[in-house]
């Protein structure tokens, strides 16, 4: 994975939004890469800047959205320098994104064919009868049944999966090199989800794309990502690859997350939840954000914000329990529990020497 | 489609038939009889007169004749000229009505569309706020105060267009212009709330996010979504024209059915009161019936629910 190329680099990226209320600081300092092929997540609760990071690498920002930091560098060029005519270029050919609710994201005047088409139409200059028979061959590629017979309805006549395959035909015509799936199945009923994953797995290793996925669901992280990002209040407290995050979680958010989803381990009757809700960003708290919510927390959390401490070459965590002078805590028991098994794992990797992935069944949902 | 239209067209005749009705016995409820002079003529001569046209026999036999004789097309003679039929009147003043009521229409929508749309792409900036208060204007002034307006500034102090009368396309331009200022205000607000709310909507966020242009968005996929609710009302615009019509008319000196009507109901000329009417009523519902076929045509969704039905 070391040895990969980065095609997409975010660094210190700094998003405010300006609003009647004041500013908002959305993004705070952000930085996290992407190699080529791998899918990265981005796992975090409502407001926590999921969204805002990936159309900022679209160059979709809001009009009241000023960068005040940082680049996004898509093979070494500054995407937010560039001008217009240059994202538009950029937009649906390079990269491409998934949005969440399929049944507000299709056009609901225009023929299903011409939308899964328009993105070659607009980018290779193909003509209309080309490039229909290519979004034909794009709506078989992503499983849409009677495709022939389809592709002149209109996107009502769909289902929810059914238009989520259109979305993901029209993200994927272009062939990308970037996949942004911002919560691609929040809006699918689960067994519509469980085959969208699917077809998105399916047709990475077939166009070989890098996807960044957006999620607030760490059961469909875990079936997805190679790397997990988690953001909490604009920032990224900790990062790695999906199994040092799901099994030797580091930051106190990350174990809270854990804790309140659902493995076929728990037995009590209650999920666990994180008390309180997320700071104001208009006005974020000093020190580290996560600190009022966090049983764990020191004395230097209200005064200083942690760095981000080395865990392993792929997995960071900014939480001041890192660091060497900090009291021992312990987490709670199902993240131990999480720990032992990965401790158990690093053993059997190290004994049979395997290098393919060890599937972990229990974590799904 | 042939279908819908048969449907369309017989629910038409069932409420012209309506229509008919309601006025013949409003149109009896008015003051007053059609004799202009009748300190002039003794009762008797009254009686005769009034007999002659069958108005001493009860209101409901009236009724019926009435009805009888518009199945057969006969829509009677007009009391105020000379014994003329009510057809011929009509047909030789429809012209006038039908040209100023069209143009005025496409004056005000069209426009008014692309200043609306324009209103909503430059959101807060100076066009959206002159294209307000543009709107408001157009909204708050009466058409008979702007008619006046422009007679005395176009009219009389410019002279760029005659003032009254009818005789050729620069005698329809201040009436139109009157005509068309309420339409295209409403045309032109209405298309910009909606283009702001469709401006917002996720599948013009995916068309951003497939590399097409600021204009190209707009052109492919929001126009056309925003005049979904723009189509619903045409409807009521053209009524607004016809009833603004009969003032204008007026005013302008234009001889138009407008003008007729107020005559016609000034003077209780009945036969002619009850043909306007209807040619207003069919009027109004053949634009009813475009506006519902041409919002098919532009949103499938409702294209294929009327299939299915």
């Amino acid at each position: 994975m070391q040895s990969k190329e980065n095609i997409l680099e975010v660094n210190h990226l700094k998003i405010n939004f300006s609003t009647y209320a004041g500013t908002v600081k959305a993004i705070r300092d952000v930085s996290f890469n992407l190699k080529k092929g791998e899918t990265l997540a981005i796992v975090g609760e409502s407001g926590s800047g999921k969204t805002v990071t990936t159309r900022s690498i679209m160059g979709l920002l809001a009009n009241n959205a000023v960068v005040t930091g940082g680049n996004v560098l898509f093979h070494g060029k500054d995407v937010l320098k560039m001008s217009q005519k240059e994202l538009e270029a950029l937009r649906g050919a390079k990269i491409a994104q998934i949005f969440q609710d399929p049944m507000t994201s299709l056009d609901p005047t225009m023929r299903i064919g011409r939308q899964i088409a328009e993105p070659l139409m607009v980018h290779q200059g193909v003509k209309k009868s080309k490039a229909m028979a290519q979004a034909l061959e794009m709506m078989k590629l992503v499983g849409i049944t009677d495709a022939e017979n389809r592709i002149n309805d209109y996107p009502h006549q769909f289902s929810g999966g059914m238009r989520q395959r259109i979305v993901i035909a029209i993200a994927l015509i272009n062939y990308p090199e970037i996949l942004i799936a911002d919560e691609p199945t929040t809006a699918l009923d689960v067994t519509i989800q469980a085959q969208i994953l699917d077809l998105m797995r399916e047709l990475q290793d077939k166009i070989s794309t890098s996807i960044i996925f957006i999620t607030h669901d760490l059961g469909v992280v875990a079936g997805m990502a190679d790397r997990v990002a988690v953001m909490y209040a604009g920032k990224i407290v900790e990062f790695g690859t999906v199994d040092e995050i799901f099994y030797n979680p580091k930051h106190p958010y990350t174990w809270g997350l854990l804790s309140s989803m659902p493995t076929l381990d728990t037995n009590s009757d209650e999920l666990p939840s994180i008390p309180g809700t997320p700071p104001d960003l208009l006005d974020p708290p000093k020190g580290d954000a996560f600190a009022p919510r966090n049983p764990y927390a020191l004395k230097i959390d209200t005064e200083k914000e942690p760095p981000f401490f080395k865990v392993s070459d792929t997995h960071y965590a900014a939480t001041w329990l890192l660091h060497p002078d900090a009291p021992k805590v312990t987490p709670p028991e199902q993240i131990i529990e999480r720990q032992k098994k990965f401790a158990k794992m690093q053993q059997q990797l190290e004994n049979k020497k395997l290098h393919h992935k060890v599937e972990e069944t229990e974590e799904q949902p | 489609m042939a279908k819908y239209l048969l449907k369309r067209i017989f629910y038409l005749l069932l409420t012209l038939f309506i229509v008919i009705t309601v006025t013949f016995f409003l149109m009896k409820l008015l003051p007053g009889t059609p004799l202009q002079n009748q300190q002039k003529l003794s009762p008797t001569e009254q009686h005769l007169i009034l007999k002659q046209y069958g108005l001493t026999k009860p209101v409901w036999q009236q009724y019926l004749t009435y009805v009888a004789g518009v199945f057969h097309g006969n829509f009677g003679t007009s009391f105020q000229f000379s014994d003329q039929p009510v057809s011929y009147l009509i047909s030789s003043r429809i012209g006038p009505s039908l040209l100023l009521g069209t143009q005025a229409m496409i004056l005000g929508v069209i426009p008014g569309i692309l200043v609306g749309a324009l209103g909503a792409i430059k959101k807060n900036t100076w066009v959206d706020t002159s294209m307000t208060v543009i709107s408001i204007l157009g909204i708050s002034i009466p058409s008979f105060v702007l008619a006046v307006l422009l007679q005395y500034f176009v009219g009389l102090k410019l002279q760029w267009f005659p003032i009254a009368d009818w005789g050729g396309f620069a005698y329809t331009v201040l009436p139109t212009i009157a005509l068309a200022a309420s339409p295209f205000a409403d045309t032109a607000r209405f298309t910009r709330t909606e283009m702001v709310d469709v401006l917002n909507s996720d599948y013009i966020e995916l068309a951003r996010a497939k590399g097409l242009s600021k204009w190209g968005v707009i052109y492919h996929h929001a126009l056309r979504n925003s005049l979904i609710p723009v189509v619903t009302i045409i409807g009521p615009l053209a009524v607004n024209i016809m009833t603004g019509s009969m003032v204008i008319e007026n005013i302008f000196s234009i001889p138009g059915i407008g003008e007729q009507f107020v005559k016609s109901i000034l003077t209780n000329d009945y036969p002619t009161i009850m043909a306007v009417t209807i040619v207003y009523s069919v009027m109004l519902m053949v634009v009813l019936l475009i506006t519902d076929i041409v919002y098919g045509i532009i949103d499938p969704r409702i294209r294929i629910s009327g299939k299915s039905n």
